[in-house]
């Protein structure tokens, strides 16, 4: 089988101008692959560059080297290289990003915010709130907060908003940095049960878990980014 | 890619520079706005952003270069090699400008109800009743009290003249709407209102917007895409999270590191 | 017909500025409702006196023409008196008060209630040229507006007539489009006397003298009032005839009679008048 993403010589510094233009290398020769189906994380100490891959990974970082590969319809597309309206499709379809933080927009309530990437994909907007509405459910967000902007929630009821949102579109490709960090036992299983139907839905998964429980459970195999990690 | 419909871009500059005399407003600025895209232009005062928004809607003829615009029937016109009539055709009907000073942008001594119809007089409507409906229609839209129909901007706050502002614009659902600062002069609550409105319209109607501000909060709330201007030059272009999160120009990443933490 | 005063030039005004009032009323005519700029110069009168209408007159006038001046409808008013006198002094031209005698009138705010024929011209005195001018105050936009018939401005002003009063509460220079084309301003005149404008036989011209405009509506052109479909145009009316000869279809005047408040509606158009009462035996008797 294919992969579903796959990384070749993967390069990462960054040029700091207000630091005198000082270059910080960060990554060095990546390179490994992700299958439909398998879930794969990112291990190595902090600071190695984790979340930094999964940021080239999405688009956000730019890459100095190297290609990163994901299958979108048939063909592949290298992020490295994408026009910026290519990277905007495969984000839409294909490739979806769980990050740490909610960023909160204001006056924009808890379910629309979820069902957010199904509407702009142009899904009709009573299913998306009804898929959204079941998410939010499942990951025991009170129903009376649904309603509301989530700018004043508690860090984990954003969190939960954030991971719902993520889960919202079926994304073959999906990245997920610490999805679980701020949560108690009880969401944490919650989340872990969403990446294993996601997972035994197809898709690839490629995640950073610090909680060794989580990792343990859902690691089908570890990627050490040590390896990878430029020499300071 | 295969099997997709291919999407063309809704204007198109090419080259673009605008002099003042001898003095250079924007410097051979090449753009593709897509359908539905809002395309924020940023950069500190004097960048050649709002320079560049103007040329681009059709009110500052460039020097240099072309800007080119694709029609409901998808044939694509040169703004600049239009007639005036059917360049103010288009900018009344498919497109809006909206000013940072709702002052210039609205009719000051005529009541918020024909600020909104004026467009529609404009395109022929000729029947009140309907006017007035559609007017009153837009006024609740932007969450202006439609009691107020009859009252003249003037006795209405910096908020709800811009929120006034943009239904008479959006009354004739164009596909194209320039913004220069909307949210520039206004309080930070009245500001995060109509951003949050402008997002859903922006969405509910498939607008593109091309969007000038020097607040990268604003951008950050709106923009799918950002061009970064510097000395009338476009110095970095990129998705929005990739502009704020790892800027590559040296002027661009001290834009970003002046941005105050929330 | 007298003898002008040798101290003047024919109807006052050099030949040289006729020819060129003529040159624009002649562009005026061939543009309809179009607002054609004229060198005006300054006449013995100040300016709101009629100054663009007596330079437009005096560059038609020839001794064998006769000339009437009505001012809101009246021969007799001051401004009617003087102008008629004006003329007769430096072009020495015929005078009357009976509209069909008339070969050019000149008029301040009204159209004769007899109608006119293609021997005949009227000429109207115009204080404000710019029927935009209400909303839209910058000259060059003006023109632009007209030159691309960019007129819904015209449809603001009278929406927030009806937003304000209910109805089109514009009952004066009532905005009309001649011949399909230019939106025009009638002068000051009240919007009864619009549809007298529509085909008219005879030649209308307009001059501004402080404005420097002159505009003309050629014979028999269309001019249509502008209006909504669900708030047509119409006209003046009154619940009562003229108390003096009985008219109930000439435009009427409210006269204030004593300090009592007592007051009576009569025509506006002296001459109409006053033959409607000496048609009437007992009004004469």
């Amino acid at each position: 089988m294919s992969p579903v993403l796959q990384l070749r010589d993967v390069e990462k510094s960054f040029r700091l101008h207000l630091q005198g233009g000082t270059r910080l290398s960060v990554i060095r020769g990546a390179a490994f692959e992700v299958a439909a189906g398998e879930c794969a994380v990112l291990h190595g100490p902090s600071g190695s560059g984790k979340s930094s891959l999964l940021k080239m990974i999405y688009g956000t970082y730019p890459c100095d080297g190297g290609q990163i590969r994901i299958a979108a319809g048939g063909a592949a597309v290298d992020v490295a290289t994408a026009e910026l309206s290519a990277l905007r499709r495969l984000r839409r379809d294909t490739l979806g990003y769980v990050s740490q933080f909610l960023r909160v927009i204001p006056r924009v309530a808890a379910l629309d915010v979820v069902a957010e990437p199904v509407i702009s994909r142009g899904g009709a907007p009573e299913t998306a709130r009804a898929r959204a509405a079941a998410l939010l459910a499942r990951l025991n967000l009170p129903e009376r907060l649904w309603a509301l902007p989530p700018a004043t929630f508690s860090g984990g009821e954003q969190q939960r908003v954030n991971i719902a949102r993520g889960f919202a579109h079926p994304y073959p490709l999906l990245l997920l940095d610490e999805p679980t960090a701020s949560l108690d036992a009880a969401n944490r299983r919650a989340v872990v049960g969403l990446i294993e139907e996601a997972r035994a839905g197809g898709a690839a998964i490629l995640g950073i878990f610090h909680d060794k429980d989580v990792r343990d459970r859902l690691a089908d195999r570890i990627i050490d980014v040590g390896g990878f990690a430029a020499a300071a | 890619m295969t099997g997709e419909t291919q999407v063309l871009p809704l204007l198109e500059a090419s080259g673009v520079t605008v002099l003042y005399g001898r003095q250079v407003g924007c410097s051979e600025v090449s753009l593709d706005l897509w359908p539905g895209e809002v395309l924020a232009v940023v950069g500190e005062s004097g960048s050649g952003k709002t320079t560049l928004l103007r040329c681009l809607a059709g009110m500052l003829p460039p020097a240099q270069g072309r800007v080119d615009y694709r029609l409901r029937d998808g044939g694509v016109e040169e703004v600049y090699a239009m007639t005036e009539a059917r360049r103010r055709a288009l900018q009344r009907s498919d497109w809006g400008f909206v000013y940072q000073t709702p002052a210039d942008g609205l009719r000051m001594t005529v009541s918020a109800g024909a600020n909104v119809g004026e467009r529609l007089m404009a395109l022929g409507s000729r029947h009140y009743g309907e006017i007035r409906r559609e007017a009153l229609a837009w006024l609740e839209r932007l969450e202006i009290d439609g009691a107020r129909i009859d009252e003249r901007p003037q006795a209405f706050s910096g908020g709800m003249r811009q929120r006034l502002q943009i239904a008479r614009n959006l009354v004739t659902a164009p596909r194209l709407v320039f913004m220069d600062e909307p949210t520039g002069g206004l309080d930070v609550s009245v500001q995060a209102r109509i951003l949050d409105t402008l997002r859903g319209l922006v969405r509910d109607m498939g607008l593109s917007v091309v969007l000038v501000t020097h607040d990268l909060g604003v951008a950050r709330l709106l923009a799918d895409r950002m061009l970064v201007m510097k000395d009338g030059r476009v110095v970095e272009e990129g998705l929005t999270d990739q502009i704020l999160e790892d800027p590559q120009h040296a002027y661009a990443q001290l834009l970003v590191s002046s941005i105050l933490q929330a | 017909m007298t003898t002008p005063d040798p101290a003047y030039n024919f109807a006052y005004l050099d030949e040289q500025t006729k020819r060129m009032i003529r040159r624009a009323i002649l562009k005026a005519v061939a543009i309809p409702g179009y607002q054609v700029p004229f060198a005006s110069r300054e006449m013995p009168m100040p300016y709101g006196w009629g100054t663009g209408g007596v330079q437009v007159t005096a560059a038609l006038l020839g001794p064998e023409d006769v000339l009437k001046v009505i001012d809101q409808g009246a021969d007799d008013t001051t401004n009617a008196v003087s102008i008629r006198a004006f003329f007769k002094r430096t072009a020495g031209v015929a005078t009357t008060e009976r509209t069909e005698e008339a070969t050019i009138i000149q008029t301040r705010h009204r159209i004769p209630e007899t109608p006119l024929t293609a021997k005949q011209i009227l000429v109207y005195q115009v204080p404000i040229p710019e029927p935009l001018r209400f909303l839209e105050p910058r000259e060059t936009e003006t023109r632009t507006m007209h030159a691309l018939q960019d007129y819904g401005l015209m449809h603001v002003k009278l929406y927030e007539d009806i937003a304000t009063h209910g109805h089109i509460a514009t009952t004066y220079a009532y905005p009309v489009k001649v011949a399909g084309r230019y939106v025009t301003d009638p002068s000051p005149t009240p919007k009864f006397d619009n549809p007298k404008m529509n085909r008219n036989a005879a030649l209308q011209l307009f001059g501004a003298g402080r404005e420097q405009r002159i505009y003309a509506i050629p014979p028999h052109t269309e001019v249509v009032s502008l209006d909504f479909e669900d708030h047509p145009f119409s006209v003046q009316t009154w619940d009562r005839p003229c108390e003096l000869c009985g008219a109930t279809d000439s435009f009427l005047d409210e006269v204030v009679m004593d300090d009592q408040g007592r007051r009576m509606f009569v025509c506006s158009d002296s001459d109409h008048c006053a033959r409607r009462r000496s048609a009437r035996p007992e009004a004469a008797a």
